[in-house]
C-alpha cells in the first residue's frame, strides 16, 4: 500500500481541491483528511458517517474548590501559566486551572499537598469512518481550541492504513494542514510521497522552501505542484528553478480557473465539474504522482 | 489595544490585512507594533522587508539525565504524560520531540539525577520598517512546539500602543496562543463553502475565548452568498470587504502589498481601523459599566 500526502506550507493554495480531484481520478484508494483543525474535504466528498468515535488527546487538571487550601503550589510549578488565583467562597485565596492553557502535564496534581486536583482524560474531538462515492474516508473534528492535533492525525492514518490492508486498497491519499509544525509532521512521517501545492507568489516561494527543509529533514520524497501558475509565470519559473536545484521533482503546473471555486460551490470535484483545460492540467499532475509512486 | 487577525482557513488574506492595518496606523503617526505569530510560515517580513536588529533563541527546558546519579528507578518515565522518556535497564532515553518542558521528570526524580537544559526550538526576531515596530517568531524545522515560540513573541511584543497580531490559520493551540488576551479579533474569510465552514469554526473559537470580533471578507465578489447570510443570521459585523482585484493579487505575488498605493484601499483600511477602535472602546465602556453595576 502506498501513501501520498498533500501539504502546502502556506494555506489556501488549493490542497483540498486537488485532493478531491485526486479522489475522483484514483482507483482503489482510501481518503484521509489530516487537516483536523479546519477540515474541508468532507464539504466536497459528502461522506456518510458509518462509525463515530470520541478522541481524547490527553488529560487536564481541574481544582476541586472545597479541597483547595490556597497554598499556591500548583501555580508555582505550572510552566504554562494555566493556574490563576480566584477568591474562594470564604473570601480566601483559591486557585483555578484554565483548561485552554493546561497542557496536561499533571505536575500540579502530583504535587498538590491537599490532593485537591483532579487529573482526568478529556474528550477533545471526534473521528469518523465514512463512505463516499469515491471510496472510504477517515476524518475528524478536533474540538475548538484543543491541542494534540498531531496525535489525532496519527490516529487517523493508523485507522486508514488498517482499513486499506483489510479491504485490499493499494493507495491512501491524505489532505494535510498548512504550516510545518505538529499536525503536518504527524501527517507526513512514514509517507511514501509528499505533494506540496504552492502558488506563484513570494509567500508561496518562501513557504515551500520551508516545506522542502521539512521533507529533507525527515527524508520523505517530495514533488511540487504550482497552482494558479499563470497568475505570475516568472515567479512560477523561479519556484520551479529554486526547488529543482534542491532536487525537488515537479508534479506539474495548474492554471488559474474560477471553475475551482464554482466546483466547490456545487460540492463536486473540479475534474467532474469541467472537462476544460484545468482538468487536463490536474490529470497530468495525477499521472506524474502515480508514476512517482511506482 | 491588541488586534488579532485570524482565520480558520489558510490563504484568505490575514497577512495582507495585518500589514496594511499596521501601515495605516503608522501613517496616522501612532506607535504600532506588528507581531507575526504565524511562526511555522511567517510571511509579514516578505512585504515589510524590515531590517532585523535583534534575534534571540526560544528554548524549552528539556531533561538531561546524569548517568552517575541515575539508578534506573523509572519515576521520570512514569510521571511523563507525553511519553517522552523511556527507561531501559539503567538507561533513560529522551524523545525530545515529545517533551513539552513541563519539568515533571526534573522535579520528581528521587535521585536528583535530572538537570534541565534549554533546547532551541525557534527564534524571535525584531526590527523596524515603515515606522512599524516589527517582531516575528520562527519555528525551527522539525520542531512541533509552535505555541512556545508564539508565547515568546507575545511577551516580547507587550506594548502600551496599538499591536497588530498576524495569527496562524486554524482553530487549535497555536491560534489560541496568538488570540488570547487581545481586545479584538478580525476573522478573515472568503465567500466560498470552505471559507464559510472554517469561519464557523473560528467564530466558535473566539466565542470560547470571549473575545470581541468581526469578519473581514476578502475577494468578496467571487463566490457565493453563504458567508454573508451566516454573518447576518449570527449578527456578526462584516467590517471590511475587499474585492477580488487582480491588482492586489499581482502586487501580492511580487511581495508588495502596501495597498496605500491604490488610493481607494487606503481609505478602506483607515475606516476599518477607526471602526475597530470604536468597537473596542464601546466594549470597554460596557465592561466598566457592568463592573460599576456589580459593585453597586
Amino acid at each position: 500500500m502506498k501513501e501520498v500526502v498533500v501539504i502546502s506550507g502556506k494555506g489556501g493554495t488549493g490542497k483540498t481541491s486537488l485532493v478531491a480531484a485526486f479522489a475522483a481520478l484514483a482507483e482503489r484508494k482510501i481518503l484521509v483528511d489530516c487537516d483536523v483543525d479546519a477540515a474541508d474535504l468532507h464539504l466536497v466528498l459528502n461522506p456518510r458517517i458509518d462509525r463515530r468515535e470520541d478522541f481524547s488527546g490527553g488529560k487536564k487538571a481541574a481544582i476541586l474548590e472545597d479541597l483547595c487550601t490556597g497554598c499556591g503550589k500548583c501555580q508555582e510549578v505550572c510552566r504554562f501559566s494555566a493556574v490563576s488565583s480566584v477568591a474562594g467562597p470564604d473570601g480566601q485565596n483559591r486557585f483555578t486551572v484554565d483548561p485552554i492553557s493546561c497542557e496536561g502535564c499533571g505536575l500540579c496534581a502530583r504535587l498538590c499537598p491537599a490532593e485537591a486536583i483532579r487529573f482526568e482524560p478529556v474528550v477533545s474531538g471526534q473521528w469518523f469512518i465514512s463512505s463516499t462515492i469515491y471510496g472510504p474516508m477517515v476524518h475528524a473534528r478536533l474540538g475548538i481550541a484543543q491541542a494534540n492535533s498531531g496525535k489525532l492525525v496519527s490516529l487517523l492514518r493508523r485507522e486508514a492504513r488498517g482499513i486499506a490492508e483489510k479491504d485490499g486498497f493499494n493507495l491512501l491519499i491524505a489532505d494535510g494542514s498548512p504550516g510545518i509544525g505538529c499536525p503536518v509532521i504527524a501527517s507526513i512521517t512514514g509517507a511514501d510521497l509528499v505533494v506540496a501545492v504552492t502558488e506563484p507568489s513570494c509567500s508561496g516561494l518562501h513557504d515551500v522552501q520551508r516545506v522542502v527543509d521539512l521533507t529533507s529533514h525527515f527524508r520523505i520524497p517530495l514533488m511540487l505542484c504550482i497552482n494558479k501558475w499563470d497568475i505570475h509565470p516568472e515567479m512560477a519559473d523561479r519556484i520551479e528553478r529554486e526547488t529543482g536545484q534542491r532536487g525537488v521533482r515537479m508534479a506539474g503546473r495548474i492554471r488559474y480557473d474560477p471553475a475551482v471555486t464554482r466546483a466547490q460551490i456545487m460540492k463536486t470535484t473540479v475534474v467532474e465539474y469541467t472537462g476544460g483545460a484545468i482538468s487536463v492540467d490536474i490529470r497530468a499532475v495525477w499521472r506524474n504522482v502515480v508514476y512517482a509512486l511506482g | 489595544m491588541k488586534i488579532a487577525i485570524a482565520s480558520g482557513k489558510g490563504g484568505t488574506g490575514k497577512t495582507t490585512i495585518a500589514v496594511n492595518l499596521a501601515l495605516t496606523i503608522a501613517s496616522l503617526g501612532q506607535p504600532v507594533t506588528l507581531l507575526d505569530c504565524d511562526v511555522e510560515e511567517p510571511n509579514c517580513h516578505l512585504f515589510l522587508k524590515p531590517e532585523i536588529t535583534g534575534s534571540r533563541p526560544v528554548t524549552i527546558p528539556q531533561p538531561n539525565v546524569l548517568e552517575e546519579r541515575c539508578n534506573g528507578c523509572g519515576v521520570c518515565a512514569d510521571v511523563c504524560e507525553y511519553h517522552a522518556l523511556i527507561v531501559m535497564g539503567k538507561q533513560v532515553l529522551v524523545f525530545r520531540e515529545l517533551c513539552h518542558g513541563c519539568g515533571a521528570c526534573f522535579l520528581l526524580c528521587p535521585e536528583k539525577a535530572i538537570v534541565e537544559e534549554g533546547h532551541p526550538i525557534g527564534a524571535v526576531e525584531e526590527g523596524v520598517s515603515h515606522g512599524i515596530h516589527f517582531i516575528q517568531g520562527r519555528l525551527n524545522i522539525g520542531e512541533v512546539m509552535s505555541p512556545a515560540v508564539i508565547r515568546q513573541v507575545r511577551v516580547q511584543g507587550e506594548t502600551t500602543g496599538v499591536c497588530i497580531i498576524d495569527s496562524p490559520p486554524g482553530t487549535s493551540c497555536p491560534v489560541v496562543e496568538s488570540v488570547r488576551g487581545t481586545n479584538f479579533v478580525l476573522l478573515v474569510t472568503e465567500p466560498t463553502p470552505f471559507g464559510l465552514h472554517d469561519l464557523t469554526l473560528a467564530v466558535e473559537m473566539v466565542r470560547a475565548l470571549a473575545r470581541p470580533f468581526a469578519v473581514a471578507l476578502n475577494r468578496c465578489d467571487a463566490g457565493d452568498e453563504g458567508v454573508r447570510s451566516y454573518c447576518e443570521h449570527e449578527r456578526i459585523e462584516i467590517l471590511l470587504s475587499i474585492p477580488d482585484d487582480r491588482r492586489i493579487a499581482e502586487s501580492y505575488a511580487r511581495g508588495d502589498i502596501d495597498l496605500s498605493k491604490l488610493p481607494e484601499y487606503r481609505e478602506v483600511f483607515d475606516r476599518c481601523y477607526r471602526r475597530i477602535a470604536v468597537l473596542v472602546n464601546d466594549g470597554q465602556d460596557r465592561a466598566d459599566q457592568e463592573k460599576r453595576g456589580r459593585a453597586a
